[in-house]
Protein backbone atom coordinates (compact mmCIF):
# COMPACT_ATOMS: atom_id res chain seq x y z
CA UNK A 1 0.00 0.00 0.00
CA UNK A 2 1.51 3.40 -0.70
CA UNK A 3 0.96 6.24 1.31
CA UNK A 4 -1.61 9.02 0.63
CA UNK A 5 0.26 12.53 -0.77
CA UNK A 6 -0.72 15.34 1.28
CA UNK A 7 -1.07 18.31 -1.00
CA UNK A 8 0.07 22.21 0.46
CA UNK A 9 -3.80 22.61 0.27
CA UNK A 10 -3.88 19.85 3.02
CA UNK A 11 -1.25 21.60 5.05
CA UNK A 12 -3.35 24.72 4.64
CA UNK A 13 -6.87 23.20 5.88
CA UNK A 14 -4.88 21.57 8.90
CA UNK A 15 -3.05 24.54 9.91
CA UNK A 16 -6.28 26.28 9.73
CA UNK A 17 -6.76 23.99 13.36
CA UNK A 18 -3.80 26.34 14.42
CA UNK A 19 -6.76 29.51 14.18
CA UNK A 20 -8.98 27.85 17.23
CA UNK A 21 -5.87 28.12 19.39
CA UNK A 22 -5.06 31.34 18.19
CA UNK A 23 -9.26 32.39 18.71
CA UNK A 24 -9.06 30.88 22.39
CA UNK A 25 -6.00 32.65 23.46
CA UNK A 26 -7.72 36.37 22.03
CA UNK A 27 -11.10 34.90 23.64
CA UNK A 28 -9.62 34.60 26.83
CA UNK A 29 -6.66 37.38 26.90
CA UNK A 30 -4.09 34.79 27.51
CA UNK A 31 -1.66 36.79 26.19
CA UNK A 32 0.13 33.53 23.76
CA UNK A 33 -0.49 34.83 20.37
CA UNK A 34 3.23 35.99 20.14
CA UNK A 35 3.99 32.93 21.61
CA UNK A 36 1.94 30.70 19.29
CA UNK A 37 3.02 32.24 15.92
CA UNK A 38 6.70 31.58 17.04
CA UNK A 39 5.69 28.33 18.00
CA UNK A 40 3.83 27.24 14.70
CA UNK A 41 6.67 29.18 12.33
CA UNK A 42 9.51 27.14 13.91
CA UNK A 43 7.87 23.99 13.32
CA UNK A 44 7.34 24.78 9.91
CA UNK A 45 10.29 26.15 9.48
CA UNK A 46 12.26 23.61 11.20
CA UNK A 47 10.61 20.61 9.51
CA UNK A 48 10.87 22.16 6.39
CA UNK A 49 14.55 22.38 6.44
CA UNK A 50 14.39 18.66 8.23
CA UNK A 51 13.42 17.49 4.87
CA UNK A 52 15.82 19.06 3.02
CA UNK A 53 18.91 17.69 5.38
CA UNK A 54 17.18 14.38 5.34
CA UNK A 55 16.58 14.30 1.38
CA UNK A 56 20.58 14.94 1.35
CA UNK A 57 22.06 12.44 3.76
CA UNK A 58 19.86 9.45 2.33
CA UNK A 59 20.99 10.61 -1.42
CA UNK A 60 24.82 10.64 -0.10
CA UNK A 61 24.64 7.80 2.46
CA UNK A 62 28.49 9.29 3.92
CA UNK A 63 29.05 7.99 7.09
CA UNK A 64 30.42 11.45 8.06
CA UNK A 65 27.83 13.79 6.90
CA UNK A 66 25.59 11.24 8.90
CA UNK A 67 28.07 11.47 12.08
CA UNK A 68 27.76 15.62 11.80
CA UNK A 69 24.34 15.60 11.37
CA UNK A 70 24.35 13.13 14.62
CA UNK A 71 26.58 15.47 16.61
CA UNK A 72 24.70 18.74 15.81
CA UNK A 73 21.47 17.04 16.88
CA UNK A 74 23.05 15.71 20.12
CA UNK A 75 24.25 19.57 20.40
CA UNK A 76 20.59 21.09 20.29
CA UNK A 77 19.90 18.09 22.29
CA UNK A 78 22.41 18.93 25.05
CA UNK A 79 21.60 22.63 25.31
CA UNK A 80 17.52 22.18 25.76
CA UNK A 81 18.52 19.56 28.04
CA UNK A 82 19.99 22.60 30.84
CA UNK A 83 17.66 25.66 29.31
CA UNK A 84 15.19 24.87 31.79
CA UNK A 85 17.21 23.78 34.52
CA UNK A 86 16.51 27.00 37.65
CA UNK A 87 19.98 26.63 38.96
CA UNK A 88 22.47 25.97 36.03
CA UNK A 89 26.54 24.92 36.80
CA UNK A 90 28.45 27.74 36.31
CA UNK A 91 30.83 27.98 33.13
CA UNK A 92 31.04 25.55 30.58
CA UNK A 93 29.80 22.77 33.55
CA UNK A 94 26.26 23.56 32.83
CA UNK A 95 26.36 22.89 28.93
CA UNK A 96 28.42 20.41 29.36
CA UNK A 97 27.36 17.90 31.89
CA UNK A 98 23.80 18.15 29.88
CA UNK A 99 25.58 17.45 26.07
CA UNK A 100 28.12 14.80 27.30
CA UNK A 101 25.33 12.86 28.93
CA UNK A 102 23.13 13.00 25.96
CA UNK A 103 25.85 12.32 23.71
CA UNK A 104 27.07 8.74 25.62
CA UNK A 105 23.29 7.64 25.77
CA UNK A 106 22.39 8.12 22.31
CA UNK A 107 26.08 6.78 20.94
CA UNK A 108 25.39 3.57 22.77
CA UNK A 109 21.97 3.10 22.03
CA UNK A 110 22.08 4.23 18.81
CA UNK A 111 24.99 2.09 18.02
CA UNK A 112 23.95 -1.26 19.36
CA UNK A 113 20.20 -0.99 18.10
CA UNK A 114 22.03 -0.10 14.80
CA UNK A 115 24.20 -3.01 14.80
CA UNK A 116 22.31 -6.12 16.61
CA UNK A 117 18.56 -5.55 15.58
CA UNK A 118 18.43 -3.29 12.64
CA UNK A 119 21.17 -3.89 11.08
CA UNK A 120 20.62 -1.65 7.97
CA UNK A 121 23.29 -1.83 4.91
CA UNK A 122 25.78 -0.07 5.66
CA UNK A 123 24.76 0.21 9.38
CA UNK A 124 25.45 3.76 9.78
CA UNK A 125 22.28 4.69 6.79
CA UNK A 126 21.15 8.05 7.71
CA UNK A 127 17.36 6.80 7.12
CA UNK A 128 17.65 4.12 9.98
CA UNK A 129 20.48 6.24 11.91
CA UNK A 130 18.74 9.92 11.98
CA UNK A 131 15.31 9.27 12.69
CA UNK A 132 16.21 6.83 15.47
CA UNK A 133 18.37 9.63 17.14
CA UNK A 134 16.22 12.16 17.23
CA UNK A 135 13.35 9.79 19.18
CA UNK A 136 16.08 8.90 21.95
CA UNK A 137 17.68 12.25 21.93
CA UNK A 138 14.24 14.15 22.59
CA UNK A 139 13.30 11.25 25.52
CA UNK A 140 16.56 11.30 26.76
CA UNK A 141 16.87 15.54 26.99
CA UNK A 142 13.94 15.50 29.15
CA UNK A 143 15.16 13.05 31.42
CA UNK A 144 18.08 14.33 31.31
CA UNK A 145 16.70 17.79 31.85
CA UNK A 146 14.41 16.87 34.70
CA UNK A 147 17.02 14.82 37.01
CA UNK A 148 19.28 18.03 36.89
CA UNK A 149 17.11 20.39 37.38
CA UNK A 150 15.39 18.06 40.74
CA UNK A 151 19.63 17.08 41.20
CA UNK A 152 20.88 21.00 41.81
CA UNK A 153 16.91 22.20 43.25
CA UNK A 154 16.88 19.53 45.98
CA UNK A 155 20.71 20.05 47.13
CA UNK A 156 20.10 23.77 47.54
CA UNK A 157 16.75 23.34 49.37
CA UNK A 158 18.02 20.08 51.56
CA UNK A 159 21.94 22.08 52.59
CA UNK A 160 21.67 22.49 55.72
CA UNK A 161 20.18 18.55 56.27
CA UNK A 162 23.05 17.51 53.98
CA UNK A 163 25.88 19.44 55.69
CA UNK A 164 24.68 18.33 59.48
CA UNK A 165 25.23 14.94 58.25
CA UNK A 166 28.59 15.48 56.55
CA UNK A 167 29.58 17.44 59.87
CA UNK A 168 28.82 14.05 61.65
CA UNK A 169 31.79 12.76 59.23
CA UNK A 170 29.45 11.11 56.59
CA UNK A 171 30.15 11.24 53.09
CA UNK A 172 29.23 13.35 50.31
CA UNK A 173 27.99 10.44 48.97
CA UNK A 174 26.42 9.29 51.70
CA UNK A 175 24.45 12.78 52.58
CA UNK A 176 23.04 13.03 48.77
CA UNK A 177 22.20 9.76 48.59
CA UNK A 178 18.03 11.01 48.81
CA UNK A 179 19.14 13.91 46.73
CA UNK A 180 20.64 11.32 43.83
CA UNK A 181 17.73 9.08 44.29
CA UNK A 182 15.04 12.26 43.92
CA UNK A 183 16.48 13.50 40.87
CA UNK A 184 16.84 10.22 39.35
CA UNK A 185 13.26 9.02 39.88
CA UNK A 186 12.09 12.35 38.38
CA UNK A 187 13.97 11.65 35.41
CA UNK A 188 12.91 8.27 34.67
CA UNK A 189 9.29 8.40 35.86
CA UNK A 190 8.03 10.18 32.49
CA UNK A 191 10.10 6.97 30.47
CA UNK A 192 8.17 4.52 32.83
CA UNK A 193 4.73 6.36 32.41
CA UNK A 194 4.98 6.78 28.64
CA UNK A 195 5.42 3.33 28.57
CA UNK A 196 2.36 2.16 30.36
CA UNK A 197 0.96 4.28 28.62
CA UNK A 198 1.31 2.89 24.88
CA UNK A 199 -1.27 1.32 23.52
CA UNK A 200 -3.67 2.40 25.50
CA UNK A 201 -3.97 5.83 26.27
CA UNK A 202 -1.95 6.55 23.42
CA UNK A 203 -1.21 5.54 20.18
CA UNK A 204 2.47 7.03 19.53
CA UNK A 205 3.05 9.26 16.93
CA UNK A 206 6.05 7.20 15.13
CA UNK A 207 3.69 4.24 15.07
CA UNK A 208 0.75 6.33 13.66
CA UNK A 209 3.05 7.83 10.46
CA UNK A 210 4.14 4.28 9.63
CA UNK A 211 0.49 2.92 9.47
CA UNK A 212 -0.56 5.68 7.38
CA UNK A 213 2.84 5.15 5.39
CA UNK A 214 1.48 1.68 4.49
CA UNK A 215 3.38 -0.66 7.06
CA UNK A 216 1.26 -3.57 8.57
CA UNK A 217 0.18 -2.89 12.62
CA UNK A 218 2.43 -5.61 13.30
CA UNK A 219 5.58 -4.51 11.39
CA UNK A 220 4.75 -0.41 12.95
CA UNK A 221 4.09 -2.38 16.71
CA UNK A 222 7.57 -4.28 16.33
CA UNK A 223 8.84 -0.89 15.29
CA UNK A 224 7.25 1.10 18.07
CA UNK A 225 8.44 -1.68 20.60
CA UNK A 226 12.02 -1.51 19.19
CA UNK A 227 11.87 2.50 20.14
CA UNK A 228 10.58 2.41 22.84
CA UNK A 229 13.15 -0.06 24.54
CA UNK A 230 15.58 2.36 23.01
CA UNK A 231 13.99 5.12 24.51
CA UNK A 232 13.96 3.44 27.99
CA UNK A 233 17.37 2.50 27.80
CA UNK A 234 18.82 5.63 26.67
CA UNK A 235 16.83 7.75 28.96
CA UNK A 236 18.19 5.80 31.24
CA UNK A 237 21.66 5.78 30.91
CA UNK A 238 21.65 9.75 30.07
CA UNK A 239 20.17 10.45 33.31
CA UNK A 240 22.37 8.08 35.01
CA UNK A 241 25.35 9.82 33.70
CA UNK A 242 23.95 13.46 34.50
CA UNK A 243 22.74 13.07 38.16
CA UNK A 244 25.93 11.50 38.63
CA UNK A 245 28.28 13.96 37.19
CA UNK A 246 25.84 17.01 38.49
CA UNK A 247 26.68 15.36 42.05
CA UNK A 248 30.54 14.77 41.33
CA UNK A 249 30.31 18.66 40.51
CA UNK A 250 27.77 19.88 42.90
CA UNK A 251 30.64 18.22 45.53
CA UNK A 252 34.66 17.99 45.97
CA UNK A 253 37.17 15.89 46.97
CA UNK A 254 37.14 17.07 50.25
CA UNK A 255 33.70 15.73 50.68
CA UNK A 256 31.90 19.44 50.78
CA UNK A 257 28.97 20.78 48.85
CA UNK A 258 29.65 23.07 46.22
CA UNK A 259 26.26 25.11 45.88
CA UNK A 260 29.22 27.91 44.97
CA UNK A 261 29.39 26.29 41.44
CA UNK A 262 25.54 26.85 40.71
CA UNK A 263 24.07 29.80 39.36
CA UNK A 264 21.65 32.00 40.97
CA UNK A 265 18.53 30.98 40.45
CA UNK A 266 16.24 31.85 37.55
CA UNK A 267 13.82 34.40 39.03
CA UNK A 268 11.13 34.17 36.01
CA UNK B 1 43.76 17.61 73.07
CA UNK B 2 44.63 20.78 71.09
CA UNK B 3 44.00 22.09 68.23
CA UNK B 4 46.39 24.02 65.77
CA UNK B 5 45.61 26.80 62.92
CA UNK B 6 48.10 28.22 60.76
CA UNK B 7 47.22 30.97 58.32
CA UNK B 8 43.93 29.69 57.91
CA UNK B 9 41.36 31.57 55.52
CA UNK B 10 38.33 31.44 53.66
CA UNK B 11 35.77 33.70 51.83
CA UNK B 12 36.26 37.14 53.44
CA UNK B 13 38.32 36.19 56.53
CA UNK B 14 41.96 37.76 56.95
CA UNK B 15 44.57 35.14 57.00
CA UNK B 16 45.67 33.83 61.20
CA UNK B 17 47.29 31.55 63.67
CA UNK B 18 45.79 30.68 66.61
CA UNK B 19 46.02 27.66 68.97
CA UNK B 20 43.38 26.21 71.14
CA UNK B 21 44.75 23.71 74.01
CA UNK B 22 43.61 21.17 76.03
CA UNK B 23 40.40 21.56 77.96
CA UNK B 24 40.47 25.45 76.56
CA UNK B 25 37.17 27.40 75.92
CA UNK B 26 37.68 30.57 73.56
CA UNK B 27 34.53 32.47 72.64
CA UNK B 28 34.08 33.61 69.12
CA UNK B 29 32.80 36.89 69.02
CA UNK B 30 31.85 40.17 66.98
CA UNK B 31 29.10 41.25 65.39
CA UNK B 32 26.40 39.49 62.44
CA UNK B 33 27.69 38.98 59.43
CA UNK B 34 31.71 39.75 60.77
CA UNK B 35 32.49 35.84 59.58
CA UNK B 36 32.27 33.99 62.54
CA UNK B 37 30.42 31.38 60.88
CA UNK B 38 32.68 31.42 58.03
CA UNK B 39 35.63 30.78 60.57
CA UNK B 40 33.70 27.78 62.42
CA UNK B 41 32.83 26.28 58.84
CA UNK B 42 36.33 26.58 57.25
CA UNK B 43 37.81 25.09 60.68
CA UNK B 44 35.09 22.20 59.71
CA UNK B 45 36.66 22.12 56.07
CA UNK B 46 32.64 22.39 55.06
CA UNK B 47 33.64 25.72 53.01
CA UNK B 48 36.89 25.85 50.40
CA UNK B 49 39.77 27.19 52.59
CA UNK B 50 43.81 27.71 52.83
CA UNK B 51 46.04 27.21 55.48
CA UNK B 52 46.85 24.14 58.12
CA UNK B 53 44.74 22.79 60.93
CA UNK B 54 45.82 19.74 63.22
CA UNK B 55 44.36 18.27 66.01
CA UNK B 56 46.64 16.69 68.75
CA UNK B 57 49.42 17.08 65.66
CA UNK B 58 47.68 14.99 63.21
CA UNK B 59 47.15 17.41 60.26
CA UNK B 60 44.05 17.87 58.60
CA UNK B 61 45.15 17.44 54.76
CA UNK B 62 46.66 13.88 55.64
CA UNK B 63 43.05 12.58 56.02
CA UNK B 64 39.91 12.83 54.19
CA UNK B 65 36.96 15.42 54.93
CA UNK B 66 34.38 13.11 57.02
CA UNK B 67 37.59 11.84 58.78
CA UNK B 68 38.60 15.41 60.17
CA UNK B 69 34.80 15.71 60.70
CA UNK B 70 34.38 12.85 62.65
CA UNK B 71 37.40 14.23 65.21
CA UNK B 72 36.10 17.45 64.95
CA UNK B 73 32.38 18.04 66.43
CA UNK B 74 30.65 20.73 64.16
CA UNK B 75 27.00 22.30 65.25
CA UNK B 76 25.78 24.72 62.98
CA UNK B 77 23.03 27.38 64.20
CA UNK B 78 20.56 25.73 62.41
CA UNK B 79 20.02 21.93 63.02
CA UNK B 80 19.54 19.75 59.99
CA UNK B 81 17.27 16.62 59.80
CA UNK B 82 17.27 14.05 57.37
CA UNK B 83 14.78 11.71 58.51
CA UNK B 84 11.14 12.23 59.83
CA UNK B 85 11.40 11.09 63.25
CA UNK B 86 14.10 12.14 66.07
CA UNK B 87 15.17 8.38 66.86
CA UNK B 88 16.44 8.04 63.39
CA UNK B 89 18.85 10.31 63.47
CA UNK B 90 21.01 8.28 66.73
CA UNK B 91 22.06 4.92 65.61
CA UNK B 92 23.42 4.37 68.95
CA UNK B 93 20.19 4.85 71.29
CA UNK B 94 22.62 3.73 74.12
CA UNK B 95 24.78 6.00 73.76
CA UNK B 96 22.87 8.72 73.46
CA UNK B 97 20.31 8.81 76.66
CA UNK B 98 22.52 10.01 78.94
CA UNK B 99 23.55 12.54 77.08
CA UNK B 100 19.98 13.51 75.93
CA UNK B 101 18.71 12.51 79.69
CA UNK B 102 21.46 15.22 81.13
CA UNK B 103 19.64 18.11 78.38
CA UNK B 104 16.31 17.93 79.95
CA UNK B 105 14.66 14.95 77.56
CA UNK B 106 12.72 11.70 78.29
CA UNK B 107 13.97 8.98 75.95
CA UNK B 108 10.38 8.84 74.64
CA UNK B 109 11.64 12.00 72.56
CA UNK B 110 13.24 9.30 69.92
CA UNK B 111 9.74 9.12 68.70
CA UNK B 112 9.35 12.62 68.31
CA UNK B 113 8.84 13.86 64.53
CA UNK B 114 11.16 16.51 63.92
CA UNK B 115 8.82 18.46 62.34
CA UNK B 116 7.35 19.51 65.68
CA UNK B 117 10.49 20.45 67.65
CA UNK B 118 10.52 23.87 68.86
CA UNK B 119 13.87 25.27 67.41
CA UNK B 120 15.32 25.02 71.01
CA UNK B 121 14.62 21.69 71.29
CA UNK B 122 16.16 20.82 67.79
CA UNK B 123 19.52 22.75 68.90
CA UNK B 124 19.96 20.56 72.15
CA UNK B 125 19.09 17.61 70.20
CA UNK B 126 21.37 18.38 67.13
CA UNK B 127 24.19 19.24 70.23
CA UNK B 128 23.15 15.50 71.49
CA UNK B 129 23.56 13.98 68.36
CA UNK B 130 26.99 15.52 67.77
CA UNK B 131 28.35 14.61 71.73
CA UNK B 132 27.56 10.89 70.98
CA UNK B 133 30.24 10.81 68.42
CA UNK B 134 32.55 11.95 71.24
CA UNK B 135 34.32 13.93 68.94
CA UNK B 136 37.74 15.78 70.19
CA UNK B 137 36.73 19.39 69.76
CA UNK B 138 34.22 20.96 69.52
CA UNK B 139 33.14 24.09 67.15
CA UNK B 140 30.14 25.08 68.48
CA UNK B 141 27.83 27.93 66.72
CA UNK B 142 25.06 29.71 68.85
CA UNK B 143 24.31 26.25 70.49
CA UNK B 144 22.14 28.21 73.12
CA UNK B 145 20.96 30.99 70.74
CA UNK B 146 16.97 29.78 71.28
CA UNK B 147 16.72 27.88 74.51
CA UNK B 148 15.52 28.64 77.74
CA UNK B 149 17.51 29.57 80.74
CA UNK B 150 17.30 26.56 81.95
CA UNK B 151 18.11 24.67 78.86
CA UNK B 152 20.71 26.60 78.66
CA UNK B 153 22.39 25.66 82.17
CA UNK B 154 21.72 22.57 81.06
CA UNK B 155 23.87 22.85 77.82
CA UNK B 156 26.91 24.46 80.07
CA UNK B 157 26.89 21.73 82.14
CA UNK B 158 27.61 19.23 79.38
CA UNK B 159 30.35 21.84 77.72
CA UNK B 160 32.13 22.23 81.44
CA UNK B 161 32.18 17.96 81.44
CA UNK B 162 33.78 18.21 78.18
CA UNK B 163 36.22 20.66 79.30
CA UNK B 164 36.82 19.05 82.57
CA UNK B 165 37.90 15.77 80.26
CA UNK B 166 40.37 17.84 78.05
CA UNK B 167 38.25 18.29 74.71
CA UNK B 168 39.06 22.01 73.58
CA UNK B 169 35.93 23.96 72.49
CA UNK B 170 35.22 26.88 70.31
CA UNK B 171 32.07 28.58 70.76
CA UNK B 172 30.37 30.79 68.54
CA UNK B 173 28.05 33.37 71.04
CA UNK B 174 26.37 36.60 71.31
CA UNK B 175 25.58 36.17 75.01
CA UNK B 176 28.51 38.00 77.19
CA UNK B 177 27.85 36.42 80.35
CA UNK B 178 27.94 33.03 78.34
CA UNK B 179 31.21 34.10 77.02
CA UNK B 180 32.83 34.67 80.69
CA UNK B 181 31.09 32.05 82.49
CA UNK B 182 32.93 29.85 80.21
CA UNK B 183 36.03 31.02 78.13
CA UNK B 184 39.20 33.08 79.57
CA UNK B 185 39.99 34.06 76.13
CA UNK B 186 37.98 35.09 72.82
CA UNK B 187 38.60 35.53 69.26
CA UNK B 188 36.89 38.84 68.04
CA UNK B 189 36.28 38.99 64.96
CA UNK B 190 35.25 42.22 62.95
CA UNK B 191 34.83 42.66 59.40
CA UNK B 192 36.82 39.26 58.24
CA UNK B 193 40.22 40.51 60.35
CA UNK B 194 40.34 38.11 63.73
CA UNK B 195 41.99 39.58 66.74
CA UNK B 196 42.98 38.00 70.50
CA UNK B 197 40.94 39.33 73.15
CA UNK B 198 38.83 38.44 76.33
CA UNK B 199 35.60 37.78 76.35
Amino acid sequence: MNPIALSNLDLALAAGLVLVHAALSLALSLGLGRQLIIAVSRMVIQLALLGLVLQFLFETVSPWLTLLAALVMIGFAGHEAVARIGRKFRGAWGHGIGTVSVLVAAMLIISYALTTQIQPDPWYHPRYAIPLLGMVLGNTLTGVSLGLNTLTATAARERVAIEAQLALGATIWRAMRPTLREAMRSGLIPIINAMVATGLIAIPGMMTGQILAGASPETAIRYQMLVMFMIAGGTGIGVFAAVYAGTWRLTDARHRLRLDRLAEARTD
Amino acid sequence: MSLRLRGLTARGLAPFDFELGSGECVAVMGPSGSGKSVLLRAIADLDPNEGTAALDGEDRAAMTGPDWRRRIGYLAPVPGWWADRVGAHFPDREAARPIIEALGFETGAFDWPVARLSTGEGQRLALARMLVGAPKALLLDEPTGAVDEASRDAVEVLLKARLASGVPILIVTHDSEQARRLAKRALKIDKGAVHEGHP
